[in-house]
């Protein structure tokens, strides 16, 4: 079998591989995407678009400052991307809102809002609670069933196929290499060397990121790494493209760039099932003509259902393997949000060969039992 | 561009495409009657402004979109003629509020 040799062999050639091998070939090393195909999950595709801050990291100030960090670093990977690859990622950021139905629901906000500020420490956190009717002025058409909503400056949204398209031209462009219907077979681990098996060709290289998604469950023991990752799904309903309304993205609801109204957020435990269900379909209709009544009027020209990548506790995964020191995994379910510290902040630390101490946190080892105990 | 087949059905149902009235046979769709009414561009695009046409027949490509009987972004090819629909362009993204 042809054996070929890297400096980085990225597992997964979703947003989160992409990223991170965008990052690694920027920082000169010479750098193999491989991509399992469409046979694979795809959660990339699936994605809802939003690059979202405000109710990430409730109980885990670690992540909350992860997630803000990359909408920080956000508007520099656009910019390096569309001067490399002249493609738009569709970035906004003006600030975003999370809409409450009901009092209940606007009290159980401003608590979680509140203490995620709490837990924010010495990095802030700003944020208002508004009440209905200046949030009305603010969000055009709301509905009268909105009793509030929380706001931060910090959120956004983009395009995650343009991302997704950008990145790998970025990487391409740069010289990295992209290898795809390339579903890793057999591997072999030994502490800076690695091997994989891969579309009938043998890949080395001293660093193994595994971005594979779902896929990283299984292939993470293998490099004496753990990755207890399971499906969670989204569905998502889209609507023609209408005239620009909304000014700024809501936690299930946003109009991309050139129009469209993405309705979604539903979460369920459906195994690898890629379905969909009416009456999920039309519980997520019923909340978005509640939030917004116009939206009734618009016509649903698409629907999809995707599976995030879900850690038990539902945060991101960032390890280095003990055993084998070289290969690391990258595990999340927020592939547009944190792409900026994935691309800007991470792949430099993979590539200088160690994670930083704020990343300690992230280990899979929170699910050994004796450290959970 | 467009000629009518002289073996087909004949031409019974009268619409009204871009306010001018055009006849169809009966089980035509409306992407077909403003296909024979000759209009140079049914829409123009939200994004670019682009003109368009109906162009795949069959509910896969979105360019047929039109303002029927006064619902717009429906997909002319999947509507079924009736006796004085109205079949309008669309210039743009419509505004919904």
């Amino acid at each position: 079998m042809r054996t070929e040799s890297f400096d980085a062999v990225v597992v997964g050639g979703g947003l989160v591989g992409a990223a991170i091998a965008y990052g690694l070939q920027r920082q000169g090393l010479a750098t193999l995407l491989l991509d399992e195909g469409d046979i694979a999950f795809r959660a990339s595709r699936g994605n809802f678009g939003l690059v979202w801050v405000q109710s990430k990291g409730l109980g885990a100030p670690h992540y909350q400052r992860w997630t803000r960090g990359s909408a920080e670093e956000w508007p520099a990977l656009a910019a390096d991307l569309a001067a490399r690859t002249g493609l738009g990622t569709g970035l906004h950021q003006p600030g975003g809102v999370h809409l409450c139905l009901s009092e209940e629901e606007f009290e159980k906000r401003g608590a979680q809002m509140a203490r995620l500020q709490r837990e924010a420490g010495n990095l802030g956190m700003e944020y208002r609670m508004i009440r209905g009717a200046e949030a009305r002025d603010m969000l055009p058409g709301l509905g009268p069933k909105v009793v509030g909503v929380s706001w931060t400056p910090y959120d956004g949204h983009a395009s995650p196929l343009f991302l997704l398209r950008a990145l790998h031209t970025g990487f391409t462009g740069l010289g990295g290499r992209y290898q795809p219907n390339a579903r890793v077979e057999r591997s072999s681990a030994a502490p800076h060397d690695f091997s994989v098996e891969a579309g009938g060709t043998t890949y080395r290289a001293p660093r193994l990121v595994l971005a594979a998604g779902l896929g990283n469950a299984e292939l993470a023991p293998r490099f004496g790494l753990s990755a207890p990752v399971r499906p969670e799904r989204g569905q998502i309903l889209v609507t023609e493209r209408a005239r620009q309304v909304l000014p700024m993205p809501c936690t299930t609801i946003r109009q991309t760039e050139e129009g469209a109204l993405l309705l979604g957020d539903s979460k369920e435990d459906a195994g690898f099932d890629l379905g969909q269900k009416p009456e999920i379909m039309r519980a997520i209709a019923q909340r978005a003509v509640l939030s917004f009544p116009w939206i009734a009027e618009l016509n649903l020209v698409r629907a999809w259902s995707a599976l995030r990548v879900m850690a038990p506790d539902g945060l991101p995964i960032y390890d280095q393997s003990e055993r084998f020191p070289g290969a690391f995994t990258a595990n999340c379910h927020s592939g547009v949000t944190l792409a900026g510290t994935h691309a800007n902040r991470l792949a430099p630390m993979i590539a200088a060969g160690a994670l930083d101490p704020e990343m300690t946190p992230f280990s899979a080892r929170r699910f050994d039992v004796r450290n959970a105990a | 561009m467009f000629a009518t087949r002289p073996d087909t059905r004949p031409a019974t149902v009268e619409v009204l495409v871009d306010g001018t009235p055009v006849r169809v046979p009966e089980g035509a769709s409306a992407a077909a009657a403003v296909l024979a009414a000759g209009l140079p561009a049914l829409r123009e695009t939200p994004v670019t402004g682009a003109p368009r046409l109906p162009y795949c027949m069959m509910g896969v490509c979105f360019d047929c979109l039109a303002e029927i009987d006064g619902t717009p972004n429906r997909q002319s090819c999947l509507v079924t003629v009736s006796p004085g629909m109205r079949i309008a362009p669309q210039r743009g993204a419509r505004a919904p509020l």
